[in-house]
């Protein structure tokens, strides 16, 4: 597990699930919750997958908006496990 | 326990269990929070913390029929602004609160029309919000300065009780439509009341009961169900934010668990994102053996939501027999019906071609091919009729298929200050909803009306159509809205199709981009998909206008599927 692998697997993720668009152009800091291309609720979903797929359990008090609008973010605490 | 034989002990909103039970130390609210502990307000608290509110707002010149907005989070102070208003004759109306989607001033723009356009005296918010709102047409409160104020307030005396009459209006309820002019559903006591009563009756409520909930409280499910039935009938609630339980769902399950809920009332997305949405980790030792009742309403009910749901949490105590319906209403209060406590759902199996063709719910066997499978929302609760009509009016029989309408003692008075809408037609409420009615149980079966319901949430295409067409690189009046319903999120995603100037990808992404977020921060809705198209590729009726059924199905057979 490293930054491009889980990078490239949440962005996979993402625009095919929730954007419904794989040919979508996401960026690294674009906000996914703020600017509209996904819904609070699939915080919920990107648990559960990065769960099954990383086996990393995310505690409920760091799924939130402020804390996982981004790329970035949600990549950077996948990583710390 | 207010029931429609008990009914005419109860005069106000002011005579509920909360406020009149002599045992003051019971639990009248439990606040579940992600990562904090629960708080218990018994009704001793609930008590005091109203009425200190109450004499604040009293000082601050509050009067018996003044509107009182409360655009706030969902949290206890939110819930003590709103009976603190009914306890000086305000009438409250709690109102959805600026998220981070949404852009602040077209959330002011809609606040402010409804100020103008319905007279509000105050608008109570959060610190964080007040300063947003300033500009809004009518006072408006922050928390702090709120609480600044009602702690100069002497305490009173003698509690606060404004005098208010049972026809008059007690609060409103807001349509969730995205522009400004909503419209405000008046509810007199009566109404409010009627309704508590019959449909206590039809859920067989009891002193036991315990009910949780995490839905907004401006919306009619939640205002009634989630608040209002609980707190006038004395049993507690168990309530929680809908942000933190749209992220953790299975703090729903930790909330029943815990305090030996129920009740529980989902939209029918809710089923799907509670079966999928959790993980396994977080419902260890968890039971629901305490509940009686998970009740669907307000989305079209899916048996598969049901199934899904049934499946992955029959493990935990749920059995077939507490998946409830309801067929509700801001207009009737909130339920039309409700299924019997205790059965099953009625599954009516019925032929596809007779119902398109000839618009009669023809039952067959189970598993013929192309039948389908509608659930039955149950009987109408005490005191609500309802009637299947023609497109001229005439009441249709047993199995024919026309439009709802209903009539009941739990109705709205009006559309607040809006004698332009007549909620009536001889007595009765055009729901906008097709169905039918079969063995005593109403079946709705679609809309007359182009209304997308999302996640629970209504929404009006030609509200998000206007948003699209101020895009830029959109061709305006070129962009159409519908609903597609989706099997795995139990609920109709939002599709927009619209006509852009034949460009690159990189700037069509762009173009593509800017819709997602426009619509985002005007209306709080997340669109499922969003398609850019080459002028001429939207098919327009022989008036020129855009066609959105026919446009609907002309993508839904291009599309190639996703997955």
């Amino acid at each position: 597990m490293n930054d491009t692998i889980v990078r490239q697997s949440l962005r996979t993720y993402i625009t095919r699930e929730f954007i419904r668009d794989e040919s979508y152009p996401l960026t690294d800091d674009e906000g996914i919750i703020t600017g509209g291309l996904m819904d609070s609720f699939a915080l919920a979903e990107l648990a559960v997958y990065v769960e099954k797929q990383f086996n990393v359990y995310i505690p409920d008090p760091d799924l939130t908006v402020a804390k996982m609008d981004t790329l970035n973010q949600m990549v950077a605490r996948v990583l710390r496990g | 326990m207010l029931t429609p034989s008990t009914r005419t002990h109860y005069h106000t909103l002011l005579d509920a269990t909360v406020l009149t039970a002599p045992d003051a130390a019971a639990p009248a609210i439990i606040y579940v929070q992600t990562d904090t502990a629960p708080s218990t307000i018994t009704r001793a608290d609930f008590r005091k913390a109203i009425h200190q509110y109450a004499a604040a707002l009293d000082a601050q010149g509050i009067l018996p029929g003044d509107l009182v907005i409360v655009a706030h989070t969902q949290n206890l102070e939110s819930i003590y602004l709103f009976w603190a208003a009914l306890l000086v004759g305000a009438i409250p109306s709690m109102f959805p609160t600026l998220t981070e989607k949404l852009d602040r001033a077209i959330y002011m723009q809609g606040l402010a029309d409804l100020v103008r356009l319905s007279g509000v005296k105050l608008v109570l918010t959060t610190d964080e919000f007040a300063p947003l709102l300033a500009d809004v047409g009518c006072r408006v409160l922050g928390s702090s300065e709120l609480i600044t104020l009602r702690d100069e307030v002497p305490t009173l005396e003698t509690p606060f009780m404004a005098s208010r009459s049972e026809d008059e209006v007690a609060l409103l309820q807001h349509s969730s439509g995205t522009t400004g002019l909503q419209k405000g559903v008046a509810l007199s006591h009566q109404a409010v009341l009627n309704q508590l009563a019959s449909y206590s009756a039809a859920l067989k409520l009891n002193e036991q009961d315990v009910i949780v909930s995490w839905l907004p409280l401006y919306h009619d499910m939640g205002l009634i169900a989630g608040f209002l039935l609980p707190l006038v009938q004395g049993i507690p609630l168990v309530l929680m934010s809908p942000f933190d339980w749209v992220q953790h769902p299975a703090l729903l399950f930790r909330a029943i668990h815990d305090w030996q809920g129920t009740l529980c009332w989902l939209p029918n997305f809710a089923y799907n994102h509670c079966a999928r949405r959790i993980r396994e980790r977080d419902l260890a030792g968890l039971s629901t053996a305490s509940m009686r009742l998970f009740i669907n309403c307000s989305e079209p009910v899916h048996p598969e939501s049901h199934q899904q749901f049934l499946e992955r949490f029959a493990p935990l105590g749920v059995r077939p027999e507490m998946l409830a319906v309801s067929y509700a209403m801001a207009e009737n209060t909130f339920a039309v019906t409700q299924t019997r406590p205790g059965t099953e759902p009625t599954l009516d199996v019925i032929d596809r071609a007779a119902l398109e063709q000839t618009g009669h719910a023809v039952p067959v066997p189970a598993g013929t091919p192309d039948s389908v499978v509608k659930v039955g929302c149950g009987p109408t609760i005490y005191g609500t009729k309802i009637q299947v009509i023609d497109s001229a009016g005439q009441p249709l029989p047993e199995r024919a298929v026309g439009e709802l309408v209903v009539r009941s003692d739990c109705m709205l008075t009006e559309y607040y200050r809006r004698p332009d809408l007549q909620p009536f037609t001889e007595g009765w409420y055009h729901t906008g909803d097709i169905g039918y009615l079969a063995e005593g149980e109403v079946y709705v079966i679609g809309r007359s009306k182009d209304l997308i319901i999302n996640a629970g949430k209504n929404i009006f295409p030609q509200d998000l159509e206007a948003i699209v067409n101020t895009v830029p690189g959109i061709h305006a009046g070129r962009a159409v809205v519908f609903g597609v319903w989706d099997e795995r999120e139990g609920t109709e995603l939002v599709a927009v199709i619209a006509e852009v100037d034949s460009m690159d990808g990189a700037a069509r992404q762009q173009v593509g981009r800017s819709v997602r977020e426009a619509v985002s921060k005007a209306a709080g809705v997340s669109l499922g998909y969003v398609h850019l198209v080459e002028a001429g590729w939207l098919i327009k009726t022989s008036s020129g206008k855009i066609a959105r059924n026919a446009n609907r199905e002309k993508w839904l057979r291009e599309r190639t599927p996703v997955r």
